[in-house]
Formats: C-alpha cells, sequence, structure tokens
C-alpha cells in the first residue's frame, strides 16, 4: 500500500491521528489532507488515502485468491501441486475437450464406417471429411517414415505419385494401410521375398551386374551393352518371375516396376549392386491393429487424394502419366 | 475572448471564490431546461427526427441481391464476414472502405466544425438527440421546467415516485428501443426481431441490448450534458480547432451590458443596455449554462438561447440577436460598430477549402476504387513439401493450392489456364489424372471463395521455371468488372524451381 503510516483506508480516522503522520506533517487547507511530512524544494506529498472503493476492490482479490487456491491446484509440491477441492486438471480439461470434440465428430464418423471404402466417392463431403480426417492421423501416425508431406525418402515409398507396389486404388491403399507388409504380426499381411541373389549365392558378382545393367538399360538410363545382354539372360531366368519380362512389376507380390522414373532405394550402379546382392524388404505395421478402423479408412482416403490415387483394381500399373490429353471431354466442374 | 469581457470577468471571479472555500468538488447542478419555440428548437426537431428516423428505420430497407446474398439494405453481417450498404458489398479484405469512410467522417466533422462550429455537438450528436428526446419526456410528465424543479425539491411521497416510476418506465422503453434496434444492423432484421421476442436469438444479441439499453437509459435519461462536459473528448479537440472564424452562440455583451431590468433601463442615465436579466437564456439551455458568461465547454451551440432572447427582445420591441450565431472576427468587428465580414468571405477560407478538399479527395478516391475494383479473384499457394512430384513416366507434377474468390452474388463460370509452361495439363484432385486438360472449366459458387487443389502436369522433359495461373470468367456481361485475374507462381522439377 502507497500509505506507510498505518491508516490506509480510514479517512475518516485521519483527523484523529496526526501524531500518526511523519515529522513534518501538517494538514492542508485546500484538501483537508494530511502531508506525509516531507519536503523538497517547497514541494510536499499529500498522504491522500486509497480510494475505498479500490481498496474493497483489492481486498475482495485477495479474498478470491485464497478461494482460488482452495479449489484449483495452486500450492507447488515436490511431485504435484496441490489437488484443489474442484478436482481440476489441464490434462482432464483437454480430455474432455477431445471428447467434445470426438462426440461432433461422431455422426460422420459412423458414416464413414458404415460406407465400404471402395464406396467413399470423390468430391462428396463424406470424402472430403475422411481426407481432412486422414489428414490429421497421417500426421500423428505416418509421417515418421513417410514424410510431412508424404514423399517419402529411401525406402519409404513417395505417396504422392503414381508408382504403387500394391495397387493404389483406394481398396488396395486400405488393404495395405489395414494389415500392413511384411508385418510379421498379421496373418494378412502383404507378404513376399526377394532373393538375397547375390548373398545366397545364386549369382555370382559378374552376374549380379550384368544384371544391374540390363535394369539399367531397360529404365533408360544406360545405353545397350555386352554386359545388359548377358543380364537380360539371367533376369528372363532370375528376376522375371516376379518383375515381369520387361521389368514392368506385379502388384500381386509387391515387385516394383524396374521400367519407370521412380526408384524406392535409388537406381544407380552400386545401390541396385546392393539391392540385388542383399535383397530388399521393406516393412510397415499393420495398422488396425493400433489405429480404429475408422481412422484407417480415413488414411486411405487421404493417401488416394493424394494425386496419384487410382480410380479401380489395375492389373498393372497406371498409362503413363503426361500422355496428352488435349482432346479430353469437358470436365465436370468442381 | 479578453479579459475585459465581462462574462469571463465573472466566472475568474467565482474561480477565486472556489479556492477560497477550499473545495475542490462541485455537485452537480441539476438542469431542467424551459420548454422554448422558435426556428432553431424547430430545426433540432427536424434534425432529431431525422436522426431517429434513420436510426430506427435503416435496418428494416430491403434492398434486392438474387439469392446468393441477404436483402437488407445495410447490414454488418459479422458472421459471414460481409459488409452490405445498398449497391456495394464489402469484403474483409476491403475494409479500408470503411477506414476511408470512417476518415471521412471525422475529416467531415472538422469540415463542418470549422465552418458553422459545434452543429455536431448542438444537432446530431446521439448524446444531444437522445438528452433532448428524455428531457421532452421529463416535461410530458413532470410538467415544465419550474414544475420539475419543485418535485425536485418536494420530499418523496407517494405521489412523487409514481411520477418517477412513469418517467423511468418511459427512460427504459426509449432506452429499449435504441440498444434494440442497434442489432438489427448486424442480422435480418425481420428475422432476428421474431427470434428476439420468442427467445430463440442467440444470447449477444439479449446481451448487447441489454448492454445498451442499460447505456442509454443511464446517459440519456441521467448524466446528459455531464456526458458533454466531463466525458466527451470531441468539446476538448474542438477547443483547439476553433478560430476567429468558427461560428460560436455569442451573447453580444457590448449589446447587452450593462444589464438592468426594464425598470433600471428607463433612467438614460444609467447607459443600461438591452438585456433585461431574464434569465431566460439560462432556463432554457439544455446544459445549464449561462451563454453571457462567454463561449465555453459547456455550450453545444444548439441556439435555443437565441431563441429565448429573440422572443424576450420581441415582447419587449427591441432588435433580435442579442445572443446570435456569430464569429469571434464578426463579435470584435460589430463591437467597434463595423459591419461583419461577407459570409463567403469567412466561409471559404483557406482551412474549409484544405479540409473539403481532402475529404472530397478521399471520397473521390473511394468512388474510384469502387469502381474498378476486381470482384474475381485469384490467389495460388504452391505445394512446399513435397516441392514437385516425379511420375514413373518421366513427368513431373506440381501441387497448387487455388483460391477463385467471385465476389459478385451470381455463380460465374470460369476458366483456369496456366502460361510459362507449355504443355502443362491441369486437374484437381477431385478429377481422374487422366482427364488432365490444358484449360479448366469451373463454376466460381456466387459469393464465397474456391478452395481448389490443381495438380499440374508438366510435359516429359519440363524446365523449372515461372508459370502463370490465369483465371477468365466466361461471362463478361457486367461492364464494370474485369473478370479476370492472374497470379505468377513456380514449377518445380527435381533441376529445381528456376530460381
Amino acid at each position: 500500500m502507497a500509505n506507510d503510516h498505518g491508516d490506509a483506508g480510514t479517512p475518516s480516522g485521519q483527523a484523529a491521528h496526526i501524531g500518526a503522520h511523519g515529522h513534518g506533517a501538517r494538514l492542508d487547507d485546500a484538501t483537508g489532507t494530511h502531508t506525509v511530512g516531507h519536503e523538497w524544494d517547497g514541494i510536499e506529498e499529500l498522504d491522500t488515502p486509497l480510494p475505498r472503493w479500490w481498496l474493497m476492490l483489492f481486498y475482495t482479490t485477495i479474498v478470491f485468491a485464497i478461494g482460488y487456491v482452495v479449489v484449483y491446484p495452486a500450492l507447488p509440491g515436490l511431485h504435484s501441486a496441490s489437488p484443489g477441492t474442484l478436482g481440476w486438471t489441464s490434462r482432464g480439461a483437454l480430455a474432455a475437450e477431445m471428447k467434445a470434440a470426438d462426440a461432433g465428430h461422431a455422426a460422420t464418423r459412423a458414416a464413414i464406417a458404415a460406407t465400404p471404402v471402395e464406396d467413399l466417392v470423390r468430391n462428396t463431403p463424406l470424402m472430403r471429411a475422411a481426407i481432412e480426417g486422414g489428414r490429421a492421423a497421417f500426421k500423428v501416425n505416418c509421417v515418421q517414415c513417410h514424410g510431412a508431406g508424404a514423399a517419402g525418402s529411401k525406402g519409404y515409398p513417395n505417396l504422392n505419385d503414381d508408382d504403387w507396389l500394391w495397387g493404389g486404388d483406394i481398396g488396395a491403399i486400405h488393404q495395405t494401410l489395414q494389415h500392413g507388409i511384411r508385418y510379421p504380426g498379421d496373418d494378412a499381411t502383404r507378404a513376399s521375398q526377394m532373393p538375397a541373389f547375390g548373398r545366397d549365392g545364386i549369382l555370382t558378382a559378374a552376374q549380379v551386374q550384368d544384371v544391374v545393367s540390363h535394369v539399367r538399360v531397360i529404365s533408360g538410363q544406360e545405353p545397350a551393352s555386352a554386359s545388359a545382354t548377358r543380364g537380360a539372360a539371367i533376369f528372363a531366368a532370375n528376376c522375371a518371375v516376379c518383375h515381369g519380362d520387361a521389368g514392368q512389376g506385379n502388384r500381386l507380390v509387391g515387385a516394383p516396376r524396374l521400367s519407370d522414373k521412380i526408384w524406392l532405394y535409388g537406381g544407380d550402379r552400386a545401390t541396385l549392386t546392393e539391392t540385388v546382392t542383399n535383397a530388399r524388404g521393406g516393412v510397415m505395421p499393420a495398422w488396425s491393429q493400433r489405429l480404429d478402423p475408422v481412422t484407417v479408412k480415413m488414411l486411405a482416403a487421404y493417401v488416394h487424394s493424394l494425386g496419384g490415387g487410382e480410380a479401380g483394381p489395375q492389373a498393372d500399373a497406371a498409362p503413363i502419366a503426361a500422355a496428352p490429353a488435349a482432346a479430353a471431354p469437358a470436365a465436370p466442374a468442381p | 475572448m479578453t479579459a475585459t469581457d465581462p462574462g469571463l470577468a465573472k466566472v475568474l471571479k467565482q474561480k477565486d471564490t472556489d479556492q477560497g472555500s477550499g473545495a475542490l468538488y462541485a455537485a452537480r447542478a441539476p438542469v431542467f431546461p424551459r420548454k422554448i419555440d422558435g426556428p432553431f428548437r424547430r430545426f433540432k426537431w427536424a434534425v432529431m427526427a431525422l436522426c431517429l428516423i434513420i436510426y430506427w428505420g435503416t435496418p428494416w430497407l430491403r434492398w434486392d441481391r438474387g439469392a446468393f446474398s441477404p436483402s437488407q439494405a445495410v447490414l454488418v453481417d459479422m458472421a459471414h464476414r460481409r459488409f452490405y450498404m445498398f449497391a456495394i458489398e464489402i469484403w474483409p479484405h476491403e475494409f479500408y472502405f470503411v477506414a476511408g469512410l470512417l476518415i471521412m467522417a471525422g475529416i467531415g466533422l472538422f469540415l463542418v466544425t470549422t465552418v458553422v462550429g459545434r452543429a455536431w455537438c448542438g444537432y446530431a450528436c446521439p448524446q444531444t438527440v437522445w438528452t433532448d428526446l428524455y428531457q421532452h419526456v421529463d416535461r410530458l410528465i413532470d410538467g415544465d421546467r419550474n414544475a420539475q424543479m419543485r418535485l425536485y425539491k418536494a420530499p418523496w411521497t407517494l405521489s412523487k415516485l409514481a411520477r418517477r416510476l412513469a418517467k423511468w418506465s418511459i427512460y427504459l422503453v426509449i432506452a429499449f428501443m435504441t440498444g434494440g434496434a442497434w442489432i438489427f444492423y448486424f442480422a435480418d432484421a425481420p428475422t432476428l426481431s421474431r427470434d428476439f421476442w420468442t427467445g430463440t436469438a442467440d444470447p449477444i444479441a439479449y446481451a448487447t441490448v441489454g448492454v445498451l439499453t442499460a447505456t442509454t437509459f443511464v446517459l440519456g435519461g441521467f448524466m446528459r450534458e455531464q456526458v458533454c462536459i466531463y466525458m466527451c473528448p470531441w468539446p476538448r479537440i474542438q477547443s483547439a480547432m476553433l478560430d476567429e472564424k468558427s461560428l460560436l452562440v455569442t451573447y453580444k455583451h457590448w449589446r447587452g451590458e450593462p444589464r438592468g431590468s426594464l425598470k433600471t433601463a428607463a433612467d438614460p442615465a444609467l447607459k443600461i443596455g438591452d438585456c433585461i436579466d431574464c434569465h431566460q437564456c439560462e432556463a432554457v439551455c439544455p446544459t445549464g449554462i449561462d451563454i453571457r458568461e462567454g463561449s465555453q465547454l459547456g455550450c453545444i451551440t444548439c441556439g435555443l438561447c437565441i431563441d429565448a432572447c429573440d422572443r424576450a427582445m420581441a415582447q419587449i420591441g427591441r432588435p433580435r440577436g442579442l445572443i446570435d450565431y456569430c464569429t469571434l472576427e464578426d463579435a470584435t468587428r460589430e463591437a467597434h460598430g463595423e459591419p461583419d465580414a461577407p459570409v463567403l468571405k469567412t466561409m471559404l477560407r483557406a482551412r474549409t477549402l484544405i479540409y473539403f478538399g481532402v475529404w472530397a479527395g478521399i471520397g473521390l478516391g473511394l468512388l474510384f476504387m469502387l469502381g474498378t475494383r476486381t470482384r474475381l479473384t485469384l490467389s495460388v499457394a504452391k505445394d512446399r513439401n513435397p516441392e514437385f512430384v516425379q511420375l514413373s513416366g518421366g513427368a513431373v507434377r506440381d501441387g497448387f493450392t487455388v483460391k477463385v474468390r467471385n465476389m459478385e452474388d451470381r455463380p460465374r463460370p470460369v476458366e483456369l489456364t496456366t502460361a510459362g509452361e507449355p504443355g502443362a495439363l491441369l486437374y484437381t484432385d477431385d478429377m481422374d489424372e487422366r482427364l488432365a486438360r490444358p484449360v479448366l472449366n469451373l463454376t466460381a459458387p456466387a459469393d464465397t471463395t474456391l478452395r481448389l487443389r490443381i495438380y499440374v502436369l508438366g510435359p516429359n522433359g519440363a524446365k523449372p521455371g515461372p508459370i502463370t495461373f490465369r483465371l477468365t470468367a466466361r461471362d463478361q456481361a457486367r461492364g464494370h468488372d474485369r473478370g479476370q485475374d492472374s497470379t505468377p507462381s513456380l514449377f518445380s522439377t527435381p533441376e529445381g524451381n528456376g530460381q
């Protein structure tokens, strides 16, 4: 309090307590208030009491603060604060808010749950909702491997492009999400095993190099060579069963197309040598074991919406994208 | 005012006495203005009627904007972030129109003040209008000045209580109508009115009405001139704005002083002036001042004292205008027996012309912007992650978030194209990639921003670099709209983004 003479807030008692004021204090005629006693260059300070309304407000805040300390967590302890009689916690408040938010989504989630994933049609409000829900779930569960923009990295596929190992229609994506890839804890997981051609002695080091040459030729990275011609024969005998005669891949076994511009691990000679020698086999968890079915569906919708989603199941890769479509029919207005 | 001014001298003398007593606080002296009739009172009636009609009537004016926008002529639609004023519709990003209007209102106030003094305070200010209204309620219930004063001093009897309750009830009804009308500017008036009375309106509507009812009740019913004298910053600003050519309500002391009753004035040796000290100018004053003390903060220049004084002068057969609108310059001239400066010369001075020029300039600028604004706009945000997507066939695809803002109240067919990347094809995330085409035909919904995910498929071997998105309306019916917009962006490939 500004008043250091002990009678703040008692204007009525002021006149009676002249002795309580400091040395040199006097009654100021103009205001009827005492001075505090000190003076400098003829300037004195009035000992004006605080306004009563202000003081009452101040006392009210003190009372409020005491009540607050009692009902809310306030006093710090070694491990936690005092609980408060209301039992309020910020974690509990968050949980309640999340519950309320979930309740707001309940109808949409029920509708998504009732709709088979293949029947989620583009450009419907339900699909839009599913995509947005999937976007949120993706940021929590998927970005660790596939990246915030779903662009992937070495060994983790880019989900924006049109190259799908196991299928790019929404049903196939959903299947992959549900059961994972080579995931030990799920019987329905997508499984295949590429042989370690070099390590297991199926091919010699020179043969591996010839196969690599062949792959680099069919993917348009190298001109034809004698090594590649030798490699073509080895490819036909060892690789074509999964990757196809022309290296076009096979989605039934998740064998990537080798004739395109997209490489999961890399298309340079060293990486391809490593791939053929020791084999590759990426693993993805079966998300139906960790997430509820609606969230998995929403993730499928989101991944399908990233630009490479295919309209329906396709036995083989989609047609090459940039084919001219100048004479295409009029697009529906979105 | 010079120190020789008798009014000022009286005030200074009064101040001395105040200091002597040591009291720094003066209780409010209640004001009971007497009823008066005259040209200025009638003008005040007219302005009050106009202000109240505009205030209460405006939300109920209808204006047909078609099926996609509200049909209320003046509407501040906070919920949908639109401001409608007759044919003009403003979006949040065009708030500078509102800012411009507010600046114009401010400068307009300066302009009016320079030309005719505190005309705003005297006639059009809501505080003045509602105070005036409430003072008429006082007269209606309690009678004119003398009856009001008697009742004020009378002890609290049942009859006084009844009269007070009746008066305060009318106060409350007016306050409620005032606060109640305000909310209709922010929602469809007929709908909100129905909702309001059936108890289904938004709580914010009831809260707003409650707060404004309370403020009107207190400010208009009880605080009145204290708002003008103690609370309002405008009189202070005006003290700095008035000059010797501003119109003030002036007591012509050179004509009126020394004062004396008619009886005293009969003695020619006393050289008594025209003022018969009848106090009618004080009695009618809505802020309770004595204009004969000179120009002062409490004078809102409503001219009611002029009406009162003119009436008194007419009764005793002396010329009108002992109290009159007069500039300080003319006051000095008249005091020295010179003619007034020509009105036009007083009005058309550099200050008023500059204010008018700035005011009109801003107004014309706003009109020009209004006429040339684009009501179909395009904005494009390029995907940053991933910046590009390599497709298996060798082509590169970039993603963009495109916003098409159609500010008109009708859906518009538009086409979206790109320039800078020859052979580029477009498709949305709702379309199959195989339907990608160079030109996307879309419909921009009425009065809304359409947000699209657009994929641009570069041709094989596309080089990174600038790409421009172009939006063109395929209907150019309305001549005032350019109907097209373009936005630059970048096309990225594994080689970079051309920068």
